[in-house]
């Protein structure tokens, strides 16, 4: 633990308070009547896949390309997901082998 | 009776959120969070790629503000599971807040696709939906909780399940044609503004710059669309 109890707390509650903002807000915004504004209804369509390109960017933001391990555990996991995605179709097994790939390559071949 | 009628619908994020529950208590675990702290966090926020990326804010120096703007962005999607839920939960009276509050991906993959059997009271089949996954959300972090504390192992790297998680989701909307240009604003639109800011200062300048091309290059993703959806491309 690096913060104090009541900075986890804080955090905690943050967080709830910000997830809740996201699903309550459509429901107060729109209440009684059906969303008709057709630029919100064009952002409902488009901003979810732009949102899991930013997160996928997010999550790899502390590659470094310059030092070891150049990023190879990463694109060679990511590699290995695609692959089994497209093969299997199944998201647990996708996810767990391309986590247990990325495990093994960080602990015994990047290490 | 609408619990049991429900339950076939949460079998499998039965077994997915045992497992990412499980991840997520392990890695909790790790990081010195016991299960009290890692079930509290179930409890209140189920939102799991929130969950997980809140992981870095109790790692690292106490930043409420970054906290709070990272989980709008990466809940922003939910803004679009509630315009899409509106007319379904719009009379569902006192478990309307509940319904609400649990709206997470899973239950909304459930509750938008599957429409109440017509001798189930349709609010309380939503409402035992969204109750069994948040359950099994609670329960599978509690399980990884208790997992950590039990088994010692190397988890290095264990936090790549988050990065496994959302390049899955990524896969299966690029599956579809129309979903590819909006994915590649997003990538690009993320790594021009990383190599910009810096990794700690991109998110909100990605933000914009998706939410200004998106805007600036509506008409054509419409127009495209709608060609795409009509057959004629």
């Amino acid at each position: 633990m690096t913060l104090t109890s009541t900075q986890t707390i804080l955090i905690i509650c943050i967080v709830t308070l910000g997830t809740m903002i996201t699903r309550f807000l459509p429901f107060i915004l729109f209440k009684g009547n059906k969303s008709n504004n057709t630029y919100i209804k064009y952002l409902g369509q488009v901003l979810p896949y732009a949102t899991i390109g930013l997160l996928v960017v997010y999550c790899l933001r502390n590659v470094n390309f310059k030092t070891p391990s150049y990023g190879f555990p990463e694109a060679i996991a990511i590699v290995c997901i695609i692959i089994l995605h497209y093969w299997k179709e199944n998201t647990l097994l996708s996810i767990g082998a391309g986590t247990v790939i990325y495990m093994i390559l960080v602990q015994f071949v990047f290490v | 009776m609408a619990l049991k009628v429900a339950f076939p619908y949460t079998i499998p994020v039965l077994t997915g959120f045992t497992f990412l529950g499980i991840a997520y208590g392990i890695l909790m675990s790790s990081k010195g969070y016991g299960a009290g702290w890692t079930v509290l966090m179930s409890l209140m926020v189920f939102a799991g790629s929130a969950q997980y990326i809140t992981i870095n804010f109790l790692t690292t120096i106490f930043n409420p503000i970054n906290a709070f703007l990272i989980t709008l962005m990466i809940n922003a999607r939910h803004l679009f599971y509630g315009i899409s839920m509106l007319d379904k939960y719009n009379d569902s009276g006192k478990l309307k807040p509940y319904l609400i509050f649990g709206l997470c991906d899973e239950t909304f993959s459930i509750v938008c696709s599957t429409e109440a059997p017509k001798d189930v009271d349709k609010d309380w089949f939503y409402f035992f939906i969204t109750l069994l996954n948040h359950a099994y959300w609670v329960l599978g972090s509690f399980l990884g909780a208790w997992l950590g504390s039990k088994i010692s192992f190397n988890t290095k790297g264990l936090d790549f399940v988050l990065t496994a998680l959302f390049v899955v989701i990524f896969i299966g909307q690029w599956k579809n044609k129309e979903n590819r240009k909006p994915a590649i604003v997003g990538v690009v639109c993320s790594i021009i503004c990383l190599i910009i800011f810096g990794q700690d200062n991109f998110i909100i300048p990605s933000m914009a710059a998706i939410l200004i091309v998106l805007t600036i290059w509506r008409k054509e993703f419409i127009k495209k669309d709608i060609l795409t959806k009509e057959g004629i491309q």
